[in-house]
């Protein structure tokens, strides 16, 4: 049977279509697989309880204290590298080996497995500079690891302020700094947001790099410093899903519930930015 | 004119930013270096051929046996069939999303395809446990779900929002003559989204595809939690198996700081940054050449 052109396209139009479904409906249906088992085990305990009779009861309460130091931690070692290299690769860098190197090595960081940032994070951190298993030691790792996606985004919402925002600047004779510092960075300030809070969620359920560099298996007290361990959520699910024999499968549907929201409500936060600051845009 | 603290201050900051810049260099030698030096103390005492050679990964036997083969037979099975699985989906879906769908569907398509970049790993591990594990083992009739199939079907789902995105970005970036031209000669729109559109986003999709097999290989507690984690060359995807990430991630946490296992598990770790390296090194020439 031979069919025309129209036909043709109909079918193939059709079969892409389908294509888009048969990816759409298995994500509706994890999500919606996590929220209905997950649901009945949160509570006011769950959430602020630390775990119990070996982590079989109880809350997760340490372990969602340390995801949210280490998003902090995170954030405070890779948000101003990530700006000031950024910085450099648009307002400073010549178009020479140097920088062309740098954007291989950004390149080549967003490739490196996670599993191999744990690695290293263990060999410098925890043992070279003898931070221990540490929230530093980890958040350190994680920093370097959000970095790329932070470089990118800054340098995106950097290009994109038009040039003559900073000839002006500059010819009214500004430095410098001062034309980036007053008449860029404001103005790129949603996309570097955006991208960071991003970064962050990544960072957040992220578990491979902070298998060695952090993460305690059960630690039901809460840190003291940043030389402590600390439990964290994507670890603490690996844990209770893996390691624990008999472990009530309603704190695990509750623990990943509380680490997706986590990662969600944090996308949502940079999805809002991004519309906010969208319809204030100047030019 | 300036003041001369000014200028002071101004130099300090380009110092700093200069060197934010090359820091980014640094961390790349860095790891590089961390993962060599430790290699190194192994091949001292554990000849490198062996470990390219031998057969088994028998870390903890009498004498032990450090062969990669099984490991990395491990990922090239499980990312072979993740591959297969998902490039033909992604670029499906990257096709409707960008010349198919109207723009209120696009839009809910992309974000479905960010809620799923953005599902953790574990959560989806978790997942492969409680749930495909047990269907895998079902429908197959199979001893245990917890073998290569079921780790292949999650990071396909996982290795999809890169292929999509990357590869719509293709076909978006195709001039628009083009697309005028095949119209003008009469062509669908099928037509000239299979024969116009694709073929001159080649290169693009090419390094999404790259992008996905770096994303997939590199991938660790999906892999650690349902492949079954056995380190034997498997004989069918339907076995348990054992990637590279799986053996790093869950042999770490056991093994004498400073003994010969310590530093095999660095080797491997070493074999993972150089093959990801390429592969990522490779997407990105493809990448600048589809931008050309």
């Amino acid at each position: 049977m031979k069919f025309d052109a129209k036909t043709r396209e109909k079918l193939a139009f059709f079969i892409l279509g389908m294509i888009a479904l048969i990816i759409i409906l298995p994500i509706i249906g994890v999500i919606a697989y996590i929220i209905k088992n997950g649901a009945p085990g949160l509570s006011w305990e769950f959430l602020t309880q630390p775990p119990r009779n070996g982590m079989k009861e109880g809350g997760i309460f340490p372990a969602i204290l340390g995801t949210i130091y280490l998003i902090l931690g995170t954030m405070v070692f890779s948000l101003p590298l990530g700006i000031l290299a950024a910085i450099y690769l648009v307002e400073y860098a010549r178009e020479n080996w140097l920088t062309r190197t740098i954007k291989l090595a950004i390149i080549n960081l967003s490739g490196v497995p996670s599993i191999v940032y744990g690695l290293f994070g263990f060999a410098m951190f925890v043992i070279f500079l003898k931070f221990g298993t540490s929230i530093l030691a980890g958040s350190l790792t994680l920093a370097i690891m959000s970095l790329p996606v932070i470089i990118t985004a800054t340098k995106e919402a950097l290009e994109a302020v038009p040039k003559s925002f900073r000839e002006i600047s500059l010819s009214l004779g500004a430095t410098k700094w001062q034309t980036i510092r007053y008449c860029v960075l404001p103005y790129s300030l949603p996309g570097i947001l955006t991208g960071t809070v991003l970064a962050l969620s990544r960072a957040a359920g992220e578990t491979a790099p902070i298998l060695f560099t952090v993460a305690a298996f059960y630690l039901p007290r809460l840190p003291r410093s940043m030389f402590d361990q600390v439990m964290a959520l994507p670890y603490h699910l690996y844990v209770i899903s893996t390691q624990i024999p008999n472990m009530p499968l309603s704190l695990s549907f509750a623990t990943a519930l509380v680490l997706i929201v986590l990662v969600f409500l944090m996308n949502l936060v940079s999805i809002i930015l991004r519309a906010y600051f969208r319809k204030k845009k100047l030019w | 004119m300036f003041s001369k603290l000014q200028k002071i201050k101004e130099s300090i900051l380009e110092f700093f930013i200069r060197g934010s810049g090359i820091l980014i260099i640094l961390f790349v030698v860095l790891i590089f270096l961390f993962l060599l030096k430790d290699s190194l103390f192994f091949f001292k005492s554990y000849p490198l051929k062996d470990f390219f050679t031998q057969k088994k990964w028998l870390p903890i036997s009498e004498p032990p046996s450090f062969g990669i083969i099984p490991l990395l037979l491990g990922s090239i099975y499980v990312t072979f069939f993740a591959i297969i699985i998902c490039v033909p989906l992604g670029m499906g879906c990257a096709m409707f999303i960008a010349e198919v769908a109207p723009s209120f569907l696009r839009n809910i398509l992309k974000s479905f395809v960010e809620i799923l970049a953005a599902i953790p790993s574990v959560v989806l591990g978790f997942i492969g446990i409680v749930w495909l594990g047990p269907l895998v083992k079902k429908i197959f009739s199979i001893p245990t779900g917890m073998c290569g199939f079921t780790g292949s079907l999650l990071l396909a789902f996982m290795a999809l929002p890169t292929i999509i995105s990357i590869s719509e970005d293709a076909l978006r970036s195709v001039p628009y003559t083009y697309k005028e031209a095949a119209f003008g000669l009469g062509a669908t729109k099928w037509q000239t989204l299979w024969r116009v559109i694709l073929p001159a986003a080649s290169s693009g999709i090419i390094a999404a595809i790259m992008l996905g097999i770096g994303r997939v290989i590199g991938e660790t507690m999906v892999v650690m939690m349902v492949t079954g984690n056995s380190p034997i060359i498997p004989s069918s995807i339907l076995e348990p198996l054992r990637t590279l990430t799986a053996t790093i991630a869950s042999e770490m946490g056991e093994t004498v700081r400073g003994g010969l296992h310590y530093f095999a598990l660095f080797s491997v770790g070493l074999i993972l940054f150089i093959i990801t390296f390429i592969i990522n090194f490779l997407a990105d020439l493809f990448l600048h050449r589809s931008k050309k």
